[in-house]
């Protein structure tokens, strides 16, 4: 786990008082607007379409049992009895009131939370692997770089005015489960020939209106040479990064526009001048942050139990065969909870939700709980013996839906219902779609299938990597949706491809029912997922069963 | 040939509480949208939106929103985003709906 160390404490400390300062002076009138603006953003406090919003961060998406209680607390004590966890591993709060704001920060202070970094041109919360620690499939635990780099780069005046907000994501895992090639950098960890650790590096990926993937920028960088070649790549950002316009302003238009080649030789440039002077991190604080993400004392007991369950229990055994992924060590499990309810606001928790899955981390989980940016909680260690118990609690607080990689496990941003900039909603969208198929009892049946939403064409909700995208626009005064088909996320990252003129949000659901079927019929045997049926047939049958011909005629 | 002119009311989040606000004949604040003062004319509009402006430390990000009116002259929201915010969210039953 990650913990706070004296510099960290003093400086959330202060920042929360600074800010408490800062709110009484707009109150006053002595800070305008205009200057208020930025010192709120930087501490994570938006104004959406009805009320403030506060985005707290979940360092790489890590958090203990009295974290979540705390922010159960806040979510019950100033908002309304909820939150919404996000794509980004961060939790929003949707109703606070400006004057609260102080209080809550120190709130989230006491137990070692902030809001900052979570808005800005500066280096975002780095988000990593939600099964970090825990897979099987891991050559490494991720979050000790992950928070190393949140050390550096918090508060560290060179990156605090960057040309535009920078995320950074991190895998351990070469499953990659962080989307990596959609971020800044993206970071996956491996080892060369001879066992060192290291990272492979990705530039320039992103989503937002120009989606680019990532690039390969390394192929091996030691584990030790991390923060200078970060710095170095920084440095050719900061210089060359456009700030002429809001829009072009991010490093993957800087790679776009100059080329990788060109890009990889500055930043090796910088690199060799960077590592010269550059004052590395203590070996001490290295340990100590080791230290920290040490594996938990794993126990040891008989898992009959388990296997009788498994045998005994259909609903147990489905939900162990959707929502279980396997851990590094055999007689434990990984548990997704998934906040996609049916029927319900992808993401969000009620206080009293957030507070039981609290309580089973601290009893069943090793005390660890993560957000993955799927909008879902992980319970990263649990053992299998505890596997029928710990189910038994999450049927009981409605939090037992197996539905993890379904098609109604869906992202979705806020869209219209909360967000400004929106040009349509996204949420009703999930439901009805998920409401449909889980009616129809057909999600099992359909498989894995990514589907996902944003409410415009800041792509929030990834909606350019789903396997189904689907995208919030405004056409003529009312809203319309267009569609994107064979987008991915992991490794072999790639943007969906537009179908075809949008859907109103009549025509929506039919259209997606329509493309289903198609899939339906069309794939070679229940094992072939929705998009190997596309990769292997191409557009075409898809965008035909999306707009099938007589309406084109009538439309005509 | 001249457009119609679309008549439009002042919008604004309040500052303290974040929510939804509209500027009244009274040049105070109303939480309801049947409150607002209507702007006839592009003038009006712009008068009106100067002197909502001048209220900056209770207010933020003031601006001119399109309305429609019916037979009785009362003006109600004419883009979507502008029917939303008169409202609240549509996934739960939170924000303006719950008071009137
Ligand atoms: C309502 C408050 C929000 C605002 C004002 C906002 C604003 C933005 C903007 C302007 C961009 C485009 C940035 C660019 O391409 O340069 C963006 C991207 C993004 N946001 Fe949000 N967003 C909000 C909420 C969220 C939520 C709720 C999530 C998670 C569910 C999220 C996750 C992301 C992600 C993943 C991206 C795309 C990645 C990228 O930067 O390329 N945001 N957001
Ligand atoms: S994608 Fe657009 S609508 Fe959705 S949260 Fe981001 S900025 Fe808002």
């Amino acid at each position: 786990m990650y913990q706070y160390n004296q510099f960290d404490k003093h400086f959330v400390a202060n920042r929360a008082k600074q800010f408490r300062s800062q709110v009484m002076r707009r109150l006053d009138g002595s800070l305008s607007e205009e200057e208020f603006r930025p010192l709120r953003l930087m501490n994570g406090l938006y104004l959406q379409l009805h009320a403030y919003m506060l985005r707290v961060a979940i360092p790489y998406g890590s958090l203990n049992s009295k974290q979540m209680h705390q922010l159960a607390y806040i979510a019950k004590k100033y908002d309304k009895d909820y939150a919404h966890f996000t794509t980004r591993q961060n939790i929003q709060y949707n109703w606070p009131k400006l004057k609260d704001v102080p209080d809550i920060l120190d709130d989230l202070a006491q137990v070692d939370m902030h809001a900052i970094q979570t808005s800005g041109n500066c280096i975002r919360n780095v988000t990593s692997d939600h099964f970090a620690g825990a897979s099987i499939d891991e050559i490494a635990d991720p979050r000790p770089s992950a928070e190393l780099l949140r050390q550096y780069s918090t508060d560290h005046p060179q990156f605090q005015f960057l040309p535009r907000k920078f995320k950074i994501a991190i895998s351990g895992s070469p499953n990659d489960r962080a989307v990596i090639k959609s971020h800044d950098i993206g970071l996956l960890m491996k080892k060369d020939e001879r066992g060192n650790l290291g990272y492979e590096i990705y530039i320039g990926g992103g989503l937002g209106r120009s989606p680019f993937v990532g690039k390969l920028l390394k192929d091996f960088l030691p584990k030790a040479d991390l923060l200078p070649y970060i710095e170095a790549i920084m440095v050719v950002y900061n210089l060359n990064g456009r700030r002429d316009n809001k829009y072009k302003a991010r490093i993957k238009i800087l790679v776009h526009e100059s080329g990788i080649e060109k890009i990889k030789q500055e930043v090796e440039e910088h690199f060799i001048e960077q590592k010269q002077n550059f004052k590395q991190p203590s070996d001490k604080l290295i340990s100590a942050i080791n230290e920290r993400f040490k594996l938990p004392n794993f126990k040891q007991a008989n898992i009959d139990n388990y296997e009788i369950e498994l045998k005994q229990n259909a609903q147990f055994s489905s939900f162990v065969k959707n929502n279980i992924s396997e851990h590094k060590n055999k007689d434990y499990s990984i548990i997704s909870v998934s906040l996609k309810n049916i029927g319900e606001t992808p993401g969000d928790a009620t206080s009293d939700q957030m507070q039981i899955l609290a309580n089973l981390a601290k009893q069943y989980s090793h005390d660890e709980l993560r957000i993955s940016h799927e909008q879902n909680i992980i319970l990263p260690h649990v053992h299998k013996s505890d596997l029928p118990e710990v189910f038994k609690e999450l049927q009981k607080a409605n939090l037992a839906t197996n539905n993890i990689g379904l098609i109604s496990d869906i992202i979705a941003c806020p869209g219209m219902d909360y967000c400004a900039l929106a040009t349509a909603r996204s949420i009703p969208v999930a439901k009805q779609i998920a409401k449909h198929f889980n009616e129809l009892n057909l999600e099992e049946e359909i498989g894995q299938l990514k589907l996902k939403i944003s409410g415009c064409i800041n792509a929030c909700g990834h909606h350019h990597v789903g396997h189904i995208g689907i995208l919030g626009l405004e056409k003529q005064g009312k809203e319309s949706y267009q569609i994107t088909l064979g987008g991915e996320e992991n490794l072999s990252m790639n943007i969906g491809k537009r179908a075809g003129p949008g859907f109103s949000s009549d025509e929506l659901l039919p259209a997606i029912k329509r493309l289903i079927e198609a899939y339906l019929n069309l794939r070679q045997n229940p094992e072939e997922s929705f998009l190997a049926s596309y990769k292997r047939l191409g557009e075409k049958p898809f965008i035909n069963a999306l707009y099938p011909k007589e309406e084109k005629a009538n439309v005509a | 040939m001249a457009r119609k002119f679309i008549e439009k009311i002042v919008t604004a989040n309040a500052l303290l509480q974040g929510d939804v606000i509209y500027f009244t004949k009274q040049n105070v604040w109303s939480r309801n949208h049947q409150d607002a003062i209507i702007a006839h004319t592009i003038e009006q509009a712009n008068e009106l939106l100067e002197k909502a402006e001048q209220q900056q430390d209770i207010i933020v990000g003031a601006y001119l929103a399109d309305v429609f009116l019916d037979e009785a002259k009362t003006a109600s929201p004419l883009h979507f985003r502008e029917i939303f915010r008169s409202k609240g969210p549509s996934n739960y039953f939170h924000g303006k709906q719950t008071k009137t």
